[in-house]
């Protein structure tokens, strides 16, 4: 693995790297709670609060670890951290904990996390990997609430719970339903590799 | 690399390199093990910790969100009295040893300062279109009317079945009505007094509540007839 | 008996855990370009959520009736625990299946179907019957889930899309179409 800088620790998982946007890693939880920008921002942020926690501690017993074991030391450190945060959104946020149900508790088998764990925070030091763990975790919630937007401004006319449109706005109910999370995520896959193209062809009209 | 290779590698699953690290000199067996209980140990140490401090929090937020919902669907008295179904009767003691989890509980609404059995407010919880509803509804025990209902807990479908918790008509239709309630399409009913307007494109979560309820009541009530008659006395 | 019916048939269509819940879209996605591949990954997932079912309610019956909020913890260590056995048993005991399977066993630890099925299990309140049930539905819902995409994933790749589609968001595309179509499902327990 070749050495990398602080910043470039920080900033790879938010965009050029995005763990869902690109890496297509995560998607269950991208699919099943952004049907409100509400329930995506509480799932991102738990999510990134599990993927800090965990990579600092990983990255803090690497040494400690045997290697046959680390991946079931890895889920059970991760497994901690969820059930904190489960409980911790439960004390302080009901409403959202109610809406977002199995799924916080389904983080655990996020792959984005034990994916950090396993590709990064074993390697390197705490700090980098708090680092790489932020990015991540930004670039996570910035995926959720894209998603979350497109498909509550559709889906149910409003954003944040404050209705855009009007009275006369038809919601166009299928967006908040399963498949809307699929038509919205492959839309948006595919206006990004239409934009990366875009940019490619224009760097090769320059350069020529 | 062509498509028909991949059943021989485990595809590109993880990010990055996922090659496993260096083979370590063998490391005991015994060291394994402990390195996992040791973790899991400190692991369920601090998930106990945790829990204690949230779970007053969560009880109280939970013991609070349950009162609001009795007094509601009780629609008049603002105290109760918790009953537990013990032996086929409805018994404000709770045996010693018996988890209340376990035991059929409805909730006993005292009018004029507690000295008056005035309805019951009954939960019911049945799987629904996505998953199980909970709700909580009120009942006169005099002619078996509804006083009123609500929604505790659903996950229908957002935008049509979750209007059974969201659309404060669907609620208001079961209120005074008689039971076992009949479930009609809406605007299709012959105006008899046990039927209740069911939504439009949500059948299913309509149907389940008003089954819900039915059941309900079906196992419930010589229970609850017997202990408002041994109040009325 | 119904009941059960009921069960096994909501959680394979009504409620199909890829395309209603969204649970399992990494095999979903990774192995359902060739329908043998998908099948095969469809039938080591029956196998797994079935003895998930089983452990997931002992350990509710048994376990956890004393600690619910080590739930998670001890479903993950359990789940991550028997895959690791069953592989060990199918390598010892059938080196074919193995071979056919084998790759798959891993993978199938941080399928979340898994830990869906054990934790919505214990949400529903489930017993053992209504536990096993649901998880051949669901079971039977993956693969079938699996195996329409990858039918439908070897069409694609011969014919004609727009060149920026291929790739990740026509999958996406299409398992949306997938989904729209099987919530036609929806009324079809509702008499029951």
């Amino acid at each position: 693995m070749k050495e990398t800088t602080a910043r470039e620790d920080l900033l790879r998982g938010i965009w050029r790297e995005n763990p869902v946007l690109v890496q297509m890693l995560g998607l269950c939880p991208t699919l099943a709670v952004t049907n409100s920008v509400a329930n995506s921002l509480a799932m991102g942020i738990a999510t990134a609060f599990v993927l800090l926690g965990s990579s600092v501690l990983v990255a803090s017993v690497k040494r400690l670890v045997p290697g046959e074991v680390r991946i079931s030391a890895y889920v059970l450190i991760i497994a901690t951290f969820v059930t904190v945060a489960d409980m911790a959104l439960e004390a302080l946020a009901p409403g959202i904990h109610k809406a977002l149900g199995a799924f916080i508790a389904l983080i655990v088998v996020n792959c984005i996390i034990l994916g950090r764990q396993e590709a990064f925070a074993s390697k390197r030091p705490v700090g980098r990997a708090a680092l790489d763990a932020l990015g991540t975790g930004a670039g996570f919630v910035i995926a959720l609430v894209l998603m979350g937007s497109v498909r509550e401004v559709l889906g149910s006319g409003s954003f944040l719970g404050h209705p855009l449109f009007g009275a006369h706005y038809e919601p166009w109910v299928v967006m908040i339903l399963p498949p809307g999370g699929f038509l919205t995520l492959g839309s948006i896959l595919i206006a990004l590799s239409w934009l990366r193209r875009r940019r490619a062809a224009a760097a090769g009209e320059a350069r020529s | 690399m062509t498509a028909h290779a991949s059943p021989i590698g485990p595809g590109p699953t993880g990010p990055g390199p996922t090659a496993p690290p260096p083979a370590p000199p063998a490391v005991s067996p015994l060291r394994l093990v402990a390195t996992l209980g040791i973790s899991g140990a400190l692991a369920g140490l601090l998930l106990v910790s945790v829990h204690r401090v949230t779970e007053p929090v969560i009880a109280a937020h939970k013991q609070r969100v349950l009162e609001d919902a009795v007094l509601e669907v009780l629609a008049g008295p603002t105290s109760y009295r918790t009953l537990y179904l013990v032996d086929g009767a409805f018994t404000p003691d709770l045996p010693a040893g018996a988890d209340p989890r376990t035991l059929d509980t409805v909730y006993a609404g005292l009018g004029d300062d507690g000295a008056r059995l005035d309805g019951f407010a009954i939960p019911a919880s049945k799987p629904g279109f996505q998953d199980k509803v909970s709700l909580l509804f009120g009942w006169e025990p005099k002619d078996g009317t509804v006083r009123a209902i609500r929604v505790l807990e659903s996950r229908e479908t957002p935008g049509l079945g979750d209007r059974i918790e969201k659309d404060p008509a669907f609620a208001a239709g079961f209120v005074g009505r008689t039971t076992p309630l009949v479930g009609v399409k809406a605007g299709r009913g012959t105006g008899a007094p046990s039927e209740v307007d069911m939504i439009t494109g949500a059948t299913i979560s309509s149907r389940t509540v008003i089954d819900a309820i039915d059941t309900t009541l079906a196992r419930l009530r010589p229970a609850l007839d017997a202990y408002a008659a041994e109040a009325a006395r | 008996m119904s009941d059960l019916l009921w069960i096994l048939l909501s959680a394979m269509v009504v409620n199909n855990f890829t395309l209603s819940l969204f649970l399992g879209l990494c095999p979903f996605l990774g192995v359902s370009g060739r329908v043998e591949t998908a099948l095969r990954m469809g039938l080591a997932n029956i196998f797994v959520l079935v003895l998930t079912s089983l452990c997931a309610w002992a350990l509710n019956t048994f376990v956890l009736v004393y600690a619910p909020f080590l739930r998670v913890i001890s479903f993950i260590v359990v789940i991550a625990s028997l895959v690791q056995i069953v592989e060990m048993a199918v390598k010892k005991f059938s080196p074919t299946l193995f071979r056919q399977l084998g790759i798959y066993l891993p993978l199938i630890t941080t399928n979340c179907a898994i830990l869906g099925l054990a934790i919505f299990q214990t949400n529903r309140g489930y017993g053992l019957f209504q536990g096993l049930a649901f998880a051949v539905g669901a079971g039977l819902g993956l693969t079938l889930a699996l195996v329409l995409m990858a039918s439908i994933r070897e069409t694609t790749e011969l014919s004609d899309v727009p060149d920026v589609t291929r790739g990740a968001g026509l999958v996406l595309i299409v398992a949306g179409t997938l989904s729209l179509a099987f919530m036609g499902f929806a009324g079809l327990l509702s008499g029951a």
